[in-house]
């Protein structure tokens, strides 16, 4: 593989890490909810499918449609019940609580799905790609993978700023008294907050199925930390922060892993911390808070 | 004046009473049951020490288990129960304190004096850490000590001289023989928990602990007045780094193994947050209640499997919701009492406080003393009510 | 004559007033109200009623409970003991949103807008669950012409001044009842202040009934068709503006007793 075709690689792989990423920056911008349980719910998905797939015999790629949905629902009474439950008591309840919520995750997979590792299998699709001139092999899937992902990201964006629930989100995120005081239930919003994130990590998490496979531990080993390395070095507070982040975060893996393939991860790692010492709030936040 | 045992130090008097004429208010820091509580733990400890004597090589394995919990449990308390510091990334320390040892084994250190290099290398490479990590705010801060375990691991995977990805074995106990070497792992293991318990006592006790106090019951209000907050939580990280380091000193040692995915699991993160959680945070009593806690629920659960596990985490959550102090609170609040005086006990005027061979006596009915003079908001209690 | 600060056996709970308007109807009455921080009583017993169209002030030193009282009309402080009546009926089941649409909205102290939204997002979030009136978002850019061309700016890039307004303004396109205006003068210059406050009549023309705290007493005695003093949580004077002497209301104010005569806090003649 070359350079270049590494760099493309990163690039497209990173729009998956800014979808798995864009549901933790959302709980946290709006209720300050930081979900150690993100990943795991990534993993959920990917398994839920794959039950899904077994019993209705579903193609693969359609399987998203009953999942995402799902999902979206499960994370609109996760967060009004569970978490709220929490966010009513301290910051401190709602750590535990998600991570708690981690480990039930992770240990009822181990439990009912034994610690071997799946993929959501599409067929021929995963290999199918496209050649460009000699060097440059980009797999449709991932193309694909990154168009959707893309597209989700351009549609939340646009959501949040031109609609009304959008508009009511980022109130509440702002001033979540001041926006009672306007009429808003903070804790409806929260819900749809919640939805968005569940519905987006659902999807990333399907999308993670097809392209790779998965297994109950890959929610915390891999994806949690993925998802937030992401979004602190784009930044808080935009998708498109989130965005840019995944993108560099893909492309330095990938370039690590040009290096050697051992690399991949830490490369990603050290990026972060360097990102953590010389520039705290992102690359792209404008203000100074972490 | 003083009273027997342990804990009774330091006590004063507001004004004393020039002869006759009723008792002046005073203020003491510790009363009849602390009494007792440092007694009873003198005692146990004893009988803890005699034990290799007494029982089977499997039994002190198994204590060497809740020692080491203990030990993490208590520093992941002062962490995140006193200093505010929500950490899911100790196990980078608990590993690293297991891979110094082998390091220092591996050149010919016995592995029992590579502890205390171990704790002390702990608190160094803390340092560093600390800094990185100190700019996150609470939730992002906890994912960042998890990405530093998680940098750790990877980097131990290189050394192919640590055993890379397999892991190594420790030397230099070749020549010992296994009862007496399961007996000094022992030993190692109990005095790593009495001092770490202890040393976390006197710290609480301490003019640093009253600022640690503060900043459980309300970090705002401790950095108004006064109280080096940040610095405060940077020496309580170094701290909880060295203390997890002799966690992990001891298990490798206890192991005679070691492995980086296992080393650095967060499953260390996970038993040491249960076991405080669920035993109660923000307490020293806690954590030792709440390793109490996690290994009799291990023990039924242990033919469950993974079970265990799930249970243990629904178990947190449901206390971290429902009970935020813990069962240590409930009992605490309860009864009124606490082991580990690191209040103040106030007597109100007028009123008798025993003394001598009178303190040990049960008080009988009539008026108790009033209550500790901390305020008695733990920290998962939320912010206290607004200013002005 | 009692020496000191008024204590609580000089001053006894004042019965429901009459409103000054008499004869109008009650739109907004708080009964005995009692409200507690923790273990801080910040409300003792305070009663008040609010006639339609009245201009309501509070008035009273720092800590004197009157941001408490109106947090608690608005609902996101839950009183100990008494209740809130709007129209008759008791909101005490009410969450604060809920009040929104039964016609109470507050202009909470220290403006709070959105700042990550525009002035106009601003004001279409109040008017997100707004109760049909007459208020619309260009019925606040009449009010306030500046508005209209500054619509597309961060709310956060304004000056205090502007702060203010905007924050009236969310509040207006909600189509309040009773508009409860929570120190609209705090750290604005007096010049500022009057400006705002001569938007009063206009509202008050719409069919509004406005319950103000202020800090600025002679603001309040300035606009107020009706005068309400909290000393410590505790009704120290109450009445039409032209029926109390300066005398009176420092007195009520600062807690001199022996001022108002051995009472300690007297109402004005009905």
């Amino acid at each position: 593989m070359s350079w270049v075709n590494a760099i493309i690689q990163g690039i497209l792989i990173g729009g998956l890490y800014a979808l798995f990423a864009c549901g933790l920056s959302l709980m946290f911008g709006v209720m300050k909810v930081i979900n150690l349980a993100h990943g795991d719910l990534a993993v959920v998905a990917a398994y839920t499918a794959l039950g899904v797939i077994t019993i209705t015999h579903v193609p693969a790629v359609w399987s998203f449609i009953l999942v995402v949905p799902i999902f979206a629902v499960l994370g609109y009474v996760v967060q009004r019940t569970l978490i709220q439950a929490a966010l009513d008591r301290s910051v401190l309840t709602t750590l535990l609580v998600t991570f708690g919520l981690s480990v039930v995750i992770e240990n009822a997979l181990l439990q009912f799905a034994s610690a071997d590792s799946h993929s959501l299998d599409i067929g021929p699709l995963v290999s199918d790609s496209i050649q460009i001139g000699s060097q440059i092999s980009i797999a449709w899937l991932l193309l694909v993978i990154f168009v959707v992902a893309v597209v989700v990201l351009l549609g939340l964006q646009y959501f949040l700023s031109s609609s009304r629930q959008g508009r009511l989100i980022r109130a509440v995120a702002d001033d979540q008294e001041a926006a009672q005081l306007s009429g808003a239930d903070y804790r409806h919003v929260f819900g749809i907050a919640g939805a968005i994130a569940f519905g987006t990590v659902a999807l990333a998490g399907l999308a993670f199925g097809m392209y790779s496979s998965f297994d109950p531990t890959i929610g915390t080993d891999q994806l949690l930390l993925f998802a937030f390395e992401a979004v602190v070095i784009g930044g808080l507070g935009s998708l498109w922060g989130t965005l840019v982040g995944g993108i560099l975060l893909g492309v330095v893996q990938q370039i690590g892993a040009q290096i050697g393939p051992s690399n991949q991860v830490l490369a990603g790692q050290l990026v972060f911390l360097l990102i953590l010492v010389v520039r705290p709030q992102g690359l792209t936040a404008r203000r100074s808070t972490a | 004046m003083t009273a027997p045992g342990r804990a009774a130090a330091g006590e004063a008097a507001v004004h004393p009473a020039p002869g006759g004429g009723p008792e002046p208010a005073q203020v003491t820091r510790s009363r009849r049951t602390t009494l007792w509580a440092a007694l009873g733990a003198l005692v146990i400890v004893v009988i803890l020490g005699y034990l290799p004597y007494l029982v089977l090589s499997g039994t002190t394995d198994f204590l060497v288990n809740v020692f080491v919990l203990m030990t993490m449990a208590s520093m992941w308390n002062l962490l995140a129960g006193y200093a505010g510091l929500v950490s899911v990334g100790q196990q980078a320390f608990v590993g690293l304190g297991g891979y110094i040892v082998l390091i220092l084994s591996n050149h010919a250190v016995e592995p029992f004096l590579g502890l205390p290099v171990a704790v002390a290398g702990c608190a160094v490479v803390g340092l560093p850490v600390w800094w990185l990590v100190s700019r996150l705010r609470t939730g992002y801060f906890a994912i960042a000590t998890w990405v530093i375990a998680s940098i750790f691991e990877l980097i131990v995977v290189r050394f192919p001289s640590l055993g890379g990805g397999t892991g190594a074995s420790l030397s230099g106990f070749e020549n010992l023989d296994p009862t007496l070497l399961t007996a000094y792992t022992y030993w190692a293991a109990l005095a790593v928990v009495v001092l770490v318990v202890l040393f976390v006592y006197l710290i609480l006790r301490s003019r640093l602990g009253l600022v640690l106090t503060a900043m459980r019951d309300d970090e705002t209000g401790a950095r108004s007045s006064g109280a080096r907050v940040p610095r405060t939580q940077g020496f309580v990280f170094v701290v909880a780094a060295a203390g997890c380091g002799a966690a992990g000193a001891i298990v490798i040692i206890s192991q005679l193994s070691i492995e980086p995915t296992a080393a650095f699991s967060v499953q260390y993160s996970a038993e040491m947050i249960f076991a405080t959680i669920i035993g109660g945070i923000g307490t020293i009593e806690g954590p030792i209640l709440g390793t109490i806690i996690f290994f009799a629920l291990q023990k039924s659960l242990a033919q469950y499997g993974t079970w265990y596990f799930i249970v243990l985490g629904l178990v947190a959550m449901a206390v971290a919701l429902w009970a935020p102090r813990g069962i240590w609170g409930l009992i605490s609040e309860r009864f009124g009492i606490r082991l580990f005086p690191v209040g103040y006990h106030l007597w109100p005027a007028g009123e008798q406080r025993p003394r001598g061979r009178a303190a040990l006596r049960r008080r009988s009915s009539g008026t108790a003393p009033a209550g500790p003079a901390e305020a008695s908001r733990g920290p998962g209690d939320g912010p206290g009510p607004p200013p002005g | 004559m009692t020496d000191g600060p008024v204590t609580e056996s000089a001053v006894t709970e004042s019965p429901v007033p009459e409103s000054a308007v008499s004869g109008e109807a009650v739109l907004l009455e708080v009964r005995d109200l009692t409200v507690h921080h923790g273990q801080l009583r910040a409300l003792h017993g305070v009663s008040l009623a609010v006639a339609p169209g009245e201009v309501y002030a509070m008035i009273g030193a720092n800590g004197a409970g009157k941001s408490t009282l109106l947090r608690s009309i608005a609902g996101l402080h839950k009183p100990t003991s008494g209740s809130i009546l709007l129209d008759g009926q008791d909101l005490a089941r009410l969450r604060p949103e809920k009040r929104v649409a039964a016609g109470i909205v507050m202009v909470p102290e220290g403006r709070r807008l959105f700042p990550s939204l525009t002035v106009e997002e601003n004001l279409q979030v109040g008017a997100s669950y707004a109760r049909p009136g007459p208020w619309r978002i260009e019925g606040v850019y009449d009010l306030f012409p500046w508005m209209r061309d500054r619509r597309g700016q961060l709310a956060g890039q304004l000056s205090g001044g502007e702060q203010q307004s905007v924050a009236i303004g969310r509040a207006l396109v909600a189509n309040p009842r009773v508009l409860l205006l929570d120190e609209l003068s705090l750290g604005l210059a007096p010049a500022v202040v009057r400006r705002i406050y001569q938007t009063l009549p206009e509202l008050l023309a719409s069919g509004l009934t406005v319950l103000l705290v202020e800090q600025d007493v002679s603001q309040a005695l300035r606009i107020a068709s009706h005068i309400h003093c909290l000393l410590e949580g505790q009704t120290t004077l109450q009445g039409p503006p032209g029926d109390l002497t300066a005398e009176e209301i420092e007195g009520a104010y600062f807690g001199l007793a022996g001022v108002n005569g051995p009472g300690g806090g007297r109402e004005a003649p009905a």
